[in-house]
């Protein structure tokens, strides 16, 4: 029964700006190879389904929730979790506001917010609306990181 | 030898102030870089082993056996552990709950086995290869099913259960616990009142959904010390249930508690903590994690309790109250755990906060087959305000008073008596009528029109009041450490736990107005060791700034006493002269004159090396006062330190043709006693206030009619999300609690209370129907305006 350690294949993926390779199982999940594998326990799981976004990262700058991407289809992906931004306006901007309580879901909509702003560096309320209704936050009403959204995308 | 010299500033009488200052949270940068560590950060070390639950797939059953064979052959598969291997009975007030389920199961989700593996697929492959034979027993899903004289036993052995706490089981039935209310002269309520209404209300199970599942690991090390790493609100009580549960000495069981990632009072019952021990002890003490997986922690651990409650309210002419009688059928599922307590909190508040002369109240906590339920924001008082405020409106309509005006005039007040017939004073009860006149002003009340049509949309506001008191064990405390450092900070050292409601930081603002510091110079870690940090009795019932905080202004000022004593040497004069702020001890009449505490704080040393004193520690503690246990036939009794009162509004706008709606607005105006930081504590009012409009418009599990749920993950089981939010208004009034840190009162759960009612009552007047069962759905009002055709 050693048979489900023993198809391991090689992946090779940039994550935050350092090459890196790995051999993984065809059944591994991208965050929990991040996490387990990497240390980059930043990004969480609440769901593994997809439905509540705190383990959303950057793959080709988009966001995308890592419960639902297998290791293997991020081979050649350049991956950003939220140990790859450094003190970033985004971070920064939450901070200000206190856009957080406990703070679990928190990595997942500042990533969710990155990757909006890749895509849109001026989204409107409804396209804001639109994407950052894929993460829950329980503990907070939505109307700090609301603030904080939009801080974000006010243009200064 | 000239030892006291000018401090060369006047700032000695500058009085610093944190209280009141919105100062960011300790922990900001860790939580915005992703680099704090929960609980479950850490399993990915080598070594660790993973277990995973095996869990019931019917909700009432007998066990006639299981076969474990198959799963012990998948290889990493270490350990399968059974409830005969465990044969246990935990839960607190009552114990009559197995770790692990022996001989019949009670609920779907129920633990019938645990597997431990190398590695977490390995476990969870394993679980679905337990093999359970089954016979079937007849299910019961609702309180007042449970209640009926023919309906089956759920507990058989009622009677022989151990009990830890005042709790009032009745074996031969499905009652668990039950709480009298006797006040005044019923009869007598009856005669003077010349309305009476009679209403229904029902609130369904639901879920904490916190977005950090439970997790847990255990290790026992070979000199039998337990070392157990837990998600929790309860590190303390987790000691003592391992130390009783196993017979292992007190000492030897050390809990750790590091951020947890929302709780909600879901973290606070014992379950997995029994589990991963169990998990470790089968491996030879091995260190074991255990974490859930969102399904089985929204089914097999502990939910939200449910209410089914009837109501009859009776008032003058005039509009005054003159009695009620209450009965509630608390849903408190397959076991009681803290849903025993909860249904007598549920008595000691059953009247809202109204006078009422004449109460008479059971509040029962049922038994039926239905996942356990455990402490909720609220603890029982958002269900018992959803069905006492909707039949204060239907009075309130049947007497012909404004909604609003009805509860103000009806508002309990000093000199007043609740249902357990505690005296009611300014401190212990704070001022609702301020509530409600400053809710009045902030809604435009006067100008409002209740309801107002534009075509297929009807906008309406609904207004409510609330009341909660703690309802915490007659001994409960706390204690404080404060350590000085020889650069003139501090630590403070404490067991609340920070589930991120900010306690911790809201802490060391209390601390840094005592000592007249800044708050940067105290430190605070964000983790609860058992074996280190002072015992508190647990981070719930909005208790932990009352406890601590008294806790720790003693500590503070035993430091205080320490630093002037030594002071008052190297100053030469008397400690009475002396005072502390802004890092020093000065003289009081020459401010300019002092001395650094940085150059105190582990003792003085003179210039020729001989040193008086030594580190500067300030120990303080603080235990509730004056409580007392209610009286089993009466209710009569002080059920915690003060009341935290306020009120409540929402307006919604109803599409009648849809019956969908859209929140508007949604109010709370709280009596505070003191604000201790403005935006945390706006920030703890909104979160309560969404979780409770997210509960009471989409949140119920949905249950088959064998008792299996049907939507345990976040696609089915719908939460708030972003751009739901409606406007929110928070205002606060302060009225000091004497016992209370610079008068405070417990706010972390109350903006939650009325939201449900306030909810209900508004939907009422839009649809022109009478809307008491949550949720509050779009089918749920289409059907009862279609039921009332």
């Amino acid at each position: 029964m050693s048979s489900y350690n023993s198809a391991l294949y090689p992946v090779e993926m940039e994550i935050n700006s350092e090459v890196q390779t790995i051999r993984i199982r065809a059944a591994d999940i991208l965050l929990y190879t991040l996490r387990d594998k990497f240390g980059l326990t930043g990004s969480k799981s609440g769901c593994d389904n997809g439905d509540c976004g705190s383990c959303t990262i950057l793959v080709n700058r988009q966001p995308m929730k890592s419960c639902l991407m297998l290791t293997i289809e991020a081979d050649g992906k350049q991956i950003t979790t939220i140990e790859g931004l450094m003190n970033s306006q985004v971070q920064n901007i939450f901070a200000q506001h206190q856009a957080f309580q406990c703070g679990y879901c928190t990595p997942g909509f500042i990533m969710n917010c990155e990757g909006l702003r890749n895509v849109h560096p001026i989204a409107d309320e409804e396209t804001i609306r639109v994407w950052l209704e894929s993460n829950i936050c329980r503990c907070t009403s939505y109307e700090e990181i609301h603030h904080a959204v939009k801080d974000i995308f006010t243009p200064k | 030898m000239i030892v006291a010299r000018s401090l060369g500033n006047k700032e000695g009488v500058k009085i610093r102030q944190s209280i009141g200052k919105s100062i960011p949270r300790k922990e900001t940068w860790e939580k915005v870089t992703g680099t704090t560590k929960y609980i479950n950060d850490t399993s990915g070390e080598p070594g660790l082993l993973h277990a995973k639950i095996a869990i019931s797939q019917h909700a009432h059953a007998k066990i006639k056996s299981i076969d474990s064979s198959d799963a012990m052959k998948i290889q990493g598969v270490k350990a399968i552990i059974t409830g005969q291997n465990a044969p246990i009975l935990t839960g607190s007030p009552l114990a009559d709950r197995p770790p692990i389920a022996i001989d019949k199961v009670r609920y779907y989700g129920e633990p019938i086995a645990l597997i431990v593996a190398e590695q977490e697929y390995i476990a969870e492959m394993a679980a679905l290869q337990i093999k359970v034979e089954y016979e079937l027993l007849p299910v019961v899903l609702s309180p007042s099913d449970a209640l009926q004289k023919n309906a089956p036993l759920i507990h058989e052995h009622l009677a022989e259960y151990k009990r830890h706490e005042d709790v009032y089981p009745e074996p031969g039935t499905n009652i668990a616990n039950r709480t009298k209310i006797r006040k005044g002269n019923m009869e007598e309520g009856w005669k003077n009142s010349d309305h009476t209404i009679e209403v229904e209300v029902t609130s369904p199970q639901s879920d904490h959904a916190a977005i950090e599942m439970r997790c847990c690991s255990a290790q026992v090390l070979p000199d039998g010390r337990v070392i157990i790493h837990s998600a929790s609100q309860s590190p303390f009580v987790i000691r003592r249930a391992i130390s009783q549960s196993f017979q292992i000495p007190l000492h030897k069981v050390i809990v750790h508690t590091p951020m947890v990632g929302g709780s909600f009072g879901g973290k606070s019952a014992i379950q997995m903590e029994f589990l991963a021990f169990l998990a470790s002890r089968a491996v030879g003490g091995r260190a074991v994690n255990l974490v859930n997986s969102r399904e089985v922690d929204m089914i097999s651990s502990p939910v939200h309790i449910g209410l089914h409650a009837k109501i009859k309210l009776g008032c003058s002419l005039e509009g005054k109250m003159m009695a009620a009688e209450i009965l509630h059928l608390y849903d408190g599922g397959a076991y009681s755990d803290r849903g025993a307590v909860m249904s007598r909190s549920g008595a000691v508040d059953c009247t809202g906060p109204y006078r009422i002369d004449n109460v008479h109240c059971d509040s029962l906590c049922m038994y039926t087959n239905k996942p356990y339920s455990t402490s909720f924001r609220g603890f029982g008082h958002p269900e018992l305000t959803l069905a006492i405020e909707r039949a204060m409106d239907l009075l309130a309509t049947r007497v012909g008073m404004d909604p609003l005006e009805f509860r103000f005039f009806n508002a309990i007040g000093p000199g007043d008596t609740t249902p357990t017939q505690t005296l009611l004073d300014r401190s212990n009860l704070g001022d609702l009528p301020m509530c409600i006149a400053k809710l009045k002003t902030l809604i435009h009340w006067d100008e409002l029109s209740l309801r107002e049509t534009k075509g297929h949309l009807i906008k309406a506001t609904g207004v409510c009041c609330f009341w909660k008191n703690s309802n915490t064990p007659t001994d409960a405390g706390a204690g404080a450490a404060i350590l000085f450092n020889p650069d003139g900070s501090v630590n403070l050292l404490c067991g609340a736990v920070e589930i991120g409601q900010g306690t911790r930081t809201a802490l060391t603002q209390l601390l840094a107005e005592r000592l007249r510091m800044e708050e940067r110079m105290i430190n605070i870690t964000m983790e609860v060791n058992t074996e280190t940090d002072p015992y508190q009795w647990k981070t719930v019932a909005s208790r932990s700034t009352f406890l601590v905080g008294n806790a720790l202004l003693n500590a503070a000022d035993d430091a205080i006493v320490q630093l002037k004593n030594i002071a008052a040497i190297v100053l030469q004069c008397s400690p009475e002269e002396l005072d502390v702020g802004n890092g020093k001890v000065f003289i009081i009449d020459r401010p300019a004159v002092g001395i650094e505490i940085e150059k105190i704080a582990y003792g003085y040393k003179y210039p020729n090396g001989n040193t008086i004193g030594g580190q500067i520690i300030g120990r303080g503690s603080y235990a509730m006062r004056n409580l007392t246990l209610l009286d089993p036939e009466t209710g009569e009794g002080n059920p915690g330190p003060e009341w935290t009162v306020g009120a409540q509004a929402v307006e919604v706008e109803l599409n009648t043709r849809e019956y969908t709606y859209k929140i508007i607005k949604a109010v709370t105006v709280i009596d505070a006693g003191k604000v201790i930081n403005p935006q945390f504590a706006r920030s703890q009012i909104t979160g309560a206030m969404s979780m409770g409009l997210s509960f009471a418009s989409r949140e119920a599990f949905i249950f088959n009619d064998k008792g299996a749920i049907l939507n345990p993950q976040f696609r089915t089981y719908k939460l708030i999300r972003y751009g739901e939010q409606p406007e929110y208004f928070v205002d606060f009034v302060e009225t000091p609690h004497v016992e209370a840190p610079f008068g405070l009162r417990g706010i972390g759960e109350h903006g939650l209370i009325g939201m449900p009612a306030a909810l209900a009552n508004s939907l009422s007047i839009a649809a022109g129907v009478e809307l008491n069962h949550l949720p509050l759905t779009p089918e749920m009002i289409w059907r009862t305006i279609y039921d009332s055709v």
